[in-house]
């Protein structure tokens, strides 16, 4: 898990240090391709395991009962600080 | 929305040249994923290094403006502990690794597959695109009964870019720099939170 952690860091150290070449605009693309490729993988290792696909709808059911429930907490928290902390100012334009 | 779809896609692609078996499962079972994985973090580390303006917004809309992210935070890792309860098969660290993706789809699901396995990492993957839909879908009704800050919070990581023009439509553009400023925070606090989480097994 470290490692993790270092990686994000010495990329945040350089990031700062490069952030006034233009190579940092093509970060965002390169990030993507990545992501690409990865999920890829993904998808080949859960294609590879028969256990998944065969519970693919139990997963799919765990998948939107988890999204539900945690968008569901974060709307309820910004209803909640939208009341208190930030409507007053909406009404004095 | 399209890029979303894209992922998607790639990933149903592997799927489906996977399950006949046309692409070897050697091919994964290697150390090049795990290496690929610390690039990718080595690379979005860059983009946190190299953006700026974050203190500028904060003087713009005050110190307030963090009670949004933090909102955030404590929602989903609340609503993440509750079902918890509901899901037997899920224990708490998975149901919150899994909401800390807070729909940063690929790189939530791409950290937790690595060291939790492809299972985890395809509700990972499923949970946070479901959630940026939630969003892309819901967000005139979540303004309407739970205020502007409604499809911000909800929108988690996608705040800095899929669900901005939403939010900027629904909430009205006086909200637009604090969708910004939130998607930023929660953007870089999602591997930090994921690998937290996974830490406990």
């Amino acid at each position: 898990m470290l490692s993790i952690f270092l990686f994000i860091l010495s990329g945040v150290l350089v990031g700062y240090l490069i952030r006034k070449r233009t190579f940092v605009k093509h970060v965002s693309s390169i990030i993507s391709v990545i992501i690409v490729l990865l999920l890829f993988f993904l998808g080949v290792a859960v294609g590879a395991n028969r256990q998944i696909v065969e519970s693919f709808a139990n997963i799919g059911l765990d998948a939107f009962a988890i999204a539900f429930a945690t968008t569901t907490g974060s709307v309820l928290c910004a209803w909640f600080v939208y009341n208190r902390f930030f409507k007053e100012k909406k009404k004095t334009p | 929305m399209k890029q979303s779809l894209i992922y998607l896609s790639v990933f149903a692609l592997g799927v489906l040249l996977a399950i006949p078996g046309i692409i070897p499962v050697y091919f994964i079972e290697n150390d090049i994923s795990k290496w690929i994985l610390f690039t990718l973090l080595f690379f979005v580390g860059i983009q946190i290094g190299a953006s700026r303006n974050i203190l500028k917004v904060v003087k713009s809309v005050g110190l307030k403006i963090i009670l949004v992210p933090v909102a955030t935070t404590i929602g989903t890792f609340v609503g993440a502990i509750t079902i918890s309860f509901i899901l037997n098969e899920r224990s708490v660290t998975d149901c919150l690794s899994v909401g800390a993706g807070f729909a940063y789809y690929s790189l939530s699901s791409i950290i937790i597959t690595e060291y939790r396995g492809a299972e985890l990492g395809t509700i990972a993957l499923l949970a946070n695109i479901i959630r940026e839909f939630f969003v892309l879908l819901l967000a005139p009704w979540m303004v309407k009964y739970f205020g502007n800050l409604a499809p911000i919070c909800g929108g988690g990581a996608t705040t800095m870019d899929t669900t901005l023009p939403i939010i900027s439509k629904y909430s009205g553009s006086d909200f637009v720099i604090i969708a910004l400023f939130h998607g930023i925070i929660i953007d870089f606090s999602v591997p930090i939170w994921v690998s937290f989480f996974l830490s406990f097994k």
